[in-house]
């Protein structure tokens, strides 16, 4: 069930954000990953020969004028699927918390 | 012939191609600001390529959004010719109007050097001036050239003649030591299932002229006009 919440602070133009998404971006398991395999390689020669596969990612931080839960996983996802992830070789997870700066 | 060349905040390759057109190939040309959204008067549009918005988040991401790119894609829908070059490729692809997507160069160097290039398909209306088969040298400048595509898509791509160059050696064998980046199929440039737009990671503006090394890249354009002057349009 979705809440409705108080803004918590305004950035000073009178807009409170109180959704903060923290969006992870990778290449998809099918695609291969030059730079990881680069790291995995300096890994190893430094002897951490337990490293397995390494995979290098972006990761984002974006602050949403929402105050609905549920409304800001929607436009996250929209986000996403739109521009901040290319769908033909990367997938995104992201996870939303309440910004309580 | 009427060419447009599209400049997005970081393109470097614009007035090259500007220059060609004009120069080389003696017709009308001109930019086409990033911000127009209303684009007429033009048989060809070319992307150039550069560094488009910093190639911030993915190369070609950021310019794919223009607000020139709605008029870009209805041109190309209507059958109008559309070449991206290199970060103009890269374009292209996020914008759908050709399969793919482009990954970092799999050696994860900038490669910056003279390639040769097996021409794959010659009916099309950008490469009606070379021979099926012929080895032509065009440089390469990137770091994103690392061509992907799922299998199906792939499958295609060879079905419909849509690969129209890939990397290969002096004998014009495709082979991996040819492939600068790690492309799928070797792959250099693709068009699409009609053939008015094709993208293409080398450079043909940079080997127009012989005091620039060679005239290879020329044919490219002299194609296009060619194409065009026989009368030949995609989609009438």
């Amino acid at each position: 069930m979705s809440r409705t919440l108080t803004p918590r602070y305004s950035n000073g133009w009178g807009v409170a954000f109180l959704f903060k998404a923290k969006l992870y971006v990778t290449l998809k398991k099918s695609v291969l990953d030059p730079q990881g395999s680069a790291v995995q390689k300096a890994l190893h020669s430094l002897g951490y020969d337990t490293v397995g596969d390494v995979r290098i990612g972006k990761y984002m931080e974006l602050l949403l004028k929402e105050t609905d839960r549920d409304q800001a996983s929607v436009k996250v996802r929209e986000m996403a699927e739109t521009l901040l992830a290319n769908p033909v070789i990367e997938e995104f997870t992201y996870e939303l918390v309440e910004e309580t700066r | 012939m009427k060419f447009g060349v599209v400049v997005f905040p970081g393109s470097n390759c614009d007035a090259d191609c500007y220059h060609v057109i004009r120069e080389v190939l003696d017709e009308p040309v001109s930019y086409i600001w990033h911000q127009e959204i209303a684009i007429g008067g033009f048989d060809c549009i070319i992307l150039p390529g550069g560094f488009s918005y910093g190639d911030y988040l993915r190369t070609g991401a950021i310019a794919r959004f223009s607000p020139v790119m709605p008029a870009v894609i209805e041109f190309a829908e209507n059958g109008g010719l559309v070449l991206g070059i290199c970060n103009g490729f890269q374009i292209l692809l996020e914008a759908g109007l050709l399969p793919g997507a482009m990954k970092r160069n799999d050696s994860l160097q900038f490669r910056c050097h003279d390639s040769l290039l097996r021409v794959e398909n010659n009916r099309t209306p950008f490469t009606g001036l070379y021979r099926e088969g012929q080895v032509i040298t065009v440089p390469i400048a990137h770091m994103e050239g690392n061509y992907f595509v799922d299998s199906q898509t792939l499958d295609a791509l060879e079905e419909n003649g849509q690969i129209v160059f890939r990397y290969a050696n002096v004998g014009g064998e495709v082979v991996p030591e040819a492939n600068p980046n790690g492309s799928m199929g070797n792959i250099a440039g693709i068009c699409n299932r009609t053939g008015n737009v094709l993208g293409m990671m080398p450079h043909p503006e940079r080997c127009s002229e012989g005091v620039l090394g060679g005239r290879d890249g020329a044919l490219l354009f002299q194609s296009v006009v060619d194409w065009w002057k026989r009368g030949e349009r995609v989609g009438a």
